[in-house]
């Protein structure tokens, strides 16, 4: 029992980061119809949102130390971030410690503005176009987005820790009446999985019962309808391509504690989330949802060690063998609405 | 000729001097001279050329006629190179039967693959075909090891039990590839005054597979069976009520293609023995359809275009580094070097990927026809100006570019 | 004995009963129309002839088989040809492909593998294709890219698909909804030409009387799923029932 816990604890982070990721791309392709292959890479961006502010925060200037020297006599330069003259030296230093959760701050105005400029600048172009030249031309921003953030961060990935106080892991089986030591889950990973709860249901709530909302979803069931009916909806669409964009880089900014970023994490995510979305089922969020939770969870199933010595590498292939059973047996994935991109 | 039609043959033509007097026309600036570092005249990137050529031209029959853009070709060729390798090892170092079974591997893969995946069209075609190829590329990595070398590769070594031939040579090393005794590392070296050319056996050999490649190619877009592909594209529905069955048109194509890829992994391993995972990561299949658009899918020369210009691409402009940059704009007054210095530096060198990625851009969002389509526009733009416009070119037709660059 | 005998057909959707114990028979060599309002089930009709549905109970013979159950390329290699509501044509290659296509299908079967031919070497079938395509006076337009194409064009272009596959049963569905007057003109006379020159069996769903009148030999009248009557043009058109149940109606 203690052992299926953990293993349902484990798939959550990961599980939680497909779900947010196909969540964007269920909402990009069901309101605009476009299959986005840069939604990745939006994830990657948010991941360096955090990297670039944590950056920011320690910009730094030399100050000498007349109270110590250094190991030649001299008197000592110390590095002092800028924020220290700001704020003091307690509130500074917990700012920089805090930069991951401060960064969904910095980062929700700038994925929100490159989802504008992405949908304005190339995929408006891209509606009446066929799905394979959706896939290429998103595939080449995906390939540029991903070469840029090469070039000013480097090849090798940037450790960006979570604060000090959720450090560490706590003893979750003793809370829960198991023995002491069974299952041991690291703080960050509860974080992340609240975090993507809240950005989950803050989505279905903003669907569900603003009037933005009513005209997405209303868009996504009939876009024709909803122009004929004077909606200027293509505005609302940009919008709600900031929105995609910025779930994704909130999933990629608290991820980076979890894994330190790089610049091609977004294309390792990207293919299991198009899977995640095609197992949900095409244009529907709640099984964009389900899938990432469900292959998150399988996936940590997969990879226990009673399982890996049963089926040798099952723990490798299990999202992929488990898509193939779905898209063959159920077409429109778990829970995919009628219609959407059949033959 | 040859069943081919004046065009047709005269492209076949094009093809056979390019690359026979590849050689000659990759290496056109002597050696030590500046330009020397544009010349691709080497025998192993010659050998690339060649045969991510084929790679395309066999992509191209799938993607190009049908429309089904399958995101998995990598592992066709990811698995014809294993079954060349296991080939040298157990059989012969001659490379006919490695490159023969290579193609009937990927042949068979491909069937089990395509007759999965094409029971899904669009999208999820191509969403079925990554998740294949990724799970080829997972296993191969992990529980194959014992057939695929895992991590390392697979490769020859001093102890395989070869059946012809033997397992190490007199001098005590693993002996090489070679075509009835006529060695792929061999290589005939031209001095003519400050040029030196290479003529590389292993080269020449992918290049008359190419070319054998490229005629089947031809015949296939021409035949009652390539209008059927491209019917499949047009109008399925239409097809049906014609009383064709589309699936197994496209599932014929989707194997050829597939064959065509064990074709170009089992003449890389005939070059290299050498066959790692890596060859099936997707991005490997995304490249080839980088190539096939590039070139100009649909088109029989452009694949050929557009897997030579990425090649190339790949290895001169990654081969440039700022101290080239510096001597090319030395000319220039210090600060106006320094800037152009710091604008070009991030596409070149390591960051070509982002000059491949800007390209690929640009072609689909301008020229979804690829580069074919761009000659044809300029072609009519000349033509246009000396006579009145004629109607819509009659058969589907690329005219063959006037640049080839190889 | 008709060529197409259709026997106790029903189908239901859901709570719908969209054909209710359908009999029909056409007769080889005639011009057989089936009207009704909208929403009397023709479409259903026509999609159960063709094998795309699959009846409750009841069963669809042509020429002595059953086509129930088969796939809609089966069905064509039977000897139905189909022409659409729009015009389903090839869009992507040129009027000579497009008629080539059907002669390819029509002497190899629904799959052929005759990747080492070439097309245009085919001298018989070429010259069939060019025959039909002089039958239509579409000869001058060979070249052309369908695609770009007038409508009435693309739908003389889908008439000559159909017809050089000689078939045996030609099923129209609403030929000329969404045309012109003009356009809906041109296409009467091409189905009359049509007629004239070729013995050939048609079935035609189609609501507009008066393409339905300038053509049919024999009337089936459906409504709410079941026939109501089936004659003459001429007894049609007086049938007190009939005007009650589809003229007497707004005309669509």
């Amino acid at each position: 029992m203690d052992a299926i816990i953990l293993q349902i604890l484990n798939g959550l982070d990961k599980g939680s980061a497909y779900a947010l990721i196909a969540l964007g791309l269920t909402l990009i392709f069901g309101t605009l119809g476009v299959v986005n292959f840069a939604h990745g890479a939006l994830f990657m961006l948010g991941a360096f949102c955090a990297v670039t502010l944590n950056g920011i925060l320690t910009i730094s200037h030399t100050v000498i130390d007349e109270t110590r020297t250094d190991f030649l006599g001299n008197p000592l330069k110390v590095e002092v971030p800028y924020i220290y003259d700001i704020f003091g030296e307690t509130l500074g230093a917990s700012i920089i410690d805090w930069s991951v959760p401060l960064a969904i701050l910095f980062a929700i105005p700038v994925m929100i503005l490159i989802g504008v400029i992405m949908e304005r600048g190339l995929i408006k172009f891209f509606y009446k176009r066929p799905h394979a030249d959706q896939i290429l031309v998103t595939f080449g921003l995906a390939i540029v987005l991903q070469e840029i953030i090469k070039y000013f961060y480097g090849a090798n990935p940037i450790p960006t820790p979570a604060p000090e106080a959720f450090i560490g892991s706590f003893d979750f089986g003793q809370l829960i009446g198991f023995d002491a030591n069974t299952i041991i889950y690291p703080y960050w990973r509860l974080v992340y999985f609240g975090f993507a709860m809240i950005i989950i249901t803050g989505v279905f709530a903003f669907l569900q019962f603003t009037t933005f909302g009513m005209v997405v979803r209303a868009g996504m069931a009939d876009r024709e309808t909803v122009q004929l009916l004077g909606i200027n909806i293509d505005k609302r669409f940009t919008l709600m391509f900031g929105l995609a964009a910025a779930v994704a880089g909130l999933a990629g900014v608290m991820y980076t504690p979890i894994n330190s970023p790089n610049y091609h994490m977004g294309m390792d995510f990207l293919v299991l989330s198009f899977v995640v979305v095609v197992v949900g089922g095409m244009g529907s969020l709640p099984g964009a949802v389900l899938a990432g939770f469900l292959l998150g969870i399988l996936e940590s199933f997969a990879s226990m060690g009673a399982v890996i010595d049963l089926i040798p590498g099952i723990n490798q292939v299990i999202i992929y063998l488990v898509a193939i059973v779905i898209l063959l047996t159920r077409p429109r994935g778990l829970m995919g609405r009628k219609g959407v991109m059949e033959e | 000729m040859l069943g081919l039609n004046k065009k047709d043959f005269s492209l076949l033509l094009i093809v056979a001097l390019l690359t026979m007097l590849a050689p000659f026309i990759l290496n056109p600036f002597p050696e030590g001279s500046e330009l020397a570092q544009f010349n691709a005249g080497y025998p192993d990137l010659m050998q690339r050329f060649v045969i991510f050529g084929i790679f395309a031209i066999g992509f191209n029959i799938l993607f190009g006629l049908t429309g089904y853009l399958s995101f998995g070709h990598a592992a066709f060729l990811g698995v014809g190179s294993y079954a060349g390798v296991w080939m040298m090892k157990l059989l012969t170092m001659n490379v006919i039967p490695a490159i023969l079974v290579s193609v009937i591997v990927a042949g068979l893969f491909s069937i089990l693959i395509g007759y999965i995946s094409l029971r899904r069209s669009g999208i999820y075609f191509s969403i079925l075909t990554l998740a294949f190829a990724q799970m080829s590329f997972a296993l191969a990595y992990s529980v194959l090891t014992p057939l695929t070398g895992g991590e390392t590769g697979l490769q020859l070594s001093l102890n395989d039990p070869r059946i012809i031939g033997t397992s190490v040579t007199e001098s005590g090393s693993i002996p090489v590839t070679h075509l009835f005794g006529l060695e792929m590392r061999d290589s005939f070296e031209l001095e003519m005054g400050a040029w030196l050319f290479t003529f590389n056996a292993g080269y020449y050999v992918c290049a008359v597979v190419l070319l054998v490649a490229f005629y089947i190619a031809i015949r296939i877009f021409r035949s009652p069976f390539g209008m059927m592909l491209r019917a499949v594209k047009s109008n399925q529905q239409r097809m049906k009520y014609t009383g064709l069955n589309p699936k197994p048109y496209t599932l014929a194509a989707f194997v050829i293609s597939g064959m065509y890829a064990g074709l170009a992994g089992g003449l890389m391993v005939s070059m290299d023995p050498l066959a790692g995972a890596e060859r099936m990561f997707w991005t490997a299949s995304g490249e080839v359809v980088l190539m096939t658009i590039l070139g100009g899918a649909g088109t029989l020369i452009g694949p050929i275009l557009g897997a030579g210009m990425i090649k190339y691409m790949e290895n001169i402009l990654s081969k440039i580094n700022s101290t080239i940059l510096h001597e090319w704009f030395a000319f220039m007054p210090d600060g106006i070097e320094d800037l152009l210095v710091t604008l070009v530096y991030p596409f070149i060198g390591k960051g070509w990927h982002l000059t491949l990625g800007i390209i690929f851009m640009l072609v689909v969002i301008f020229l979804p026809g690829g580069l074919v389509e761009g000659g044809q526009r300029i072609a009519r733009l000349f033509r246009r100006k000396k006579e009145e416009p004629k109607g819509p070119d009659p058969e589907h037709h690329p005219k063959p570019a006037p640049h080839v660059a190889e | 004995m008709g060529i197409l005998e259709v026997k106790g057909v029903n189908k239901r959707f859901g709570g719908l009963q969209a054909l209710g114990d359908v009999n029909l028979s056409v007769e080889e060599n005639t011009v057989h129309a089936i009207i009704g309002p909208n929403g009397a089930g023709k479409s259903t009709l026509l999609n159960v002839l063709v094998g795309k549905l699959i009846p409750d109970t009841g069963s669809v013979m042509f020429d002595g088989q059953s086509v129930l159950g088969r796939s809609p390329h089966e069905i064509n290699q039977m000897g139905i040809s189909r022409v659409f509501q729009t015009p389903e044509i090839f869009g992507d290659l040129t009027v000579m492909e497009n008629v080539m296509i059907p002669c390819f299908a029509r002497r190899d079967g629904s799959f052929r593998l005759h990747a080492f031919e070439t097309v245009f070497n085919e001298k018989a079938l070429v010259e069939q294709a060019e025959q039909i395509l002089i039958d239509v006076n579409m000869i001058d337009k060979r070249d052309m890219h369908a695609a770009s194409m007038s409508r009435g064009d693309k739908r003389r272009l889908e008439m000559a698909m159909c017809l050089v596959q000689e078939p045996r049963l030609l099923l129209l569905d609403e030929p000329t909804a969404g045309m012109a007057r003009a356009d809906t003109n041109n296409t009467i006379e091409l189905l009359k030409e049509i007629n004239e020159k070729r013995d050939i069996t048609m079935a035609i769903i189609e609501h507009d009387m008066h393409v339905v009148f300038s053509l049919a030999e024999r009337i089936t009248v459906l409504a709410q799923g079941t026939p109501l009557v089936e004659d003459t043009p001429e007894n049609i058109k007086g049938h007190p029932k009939v005007q009650e149940a589809y003229l007497g109606q707004a005309h669509g």
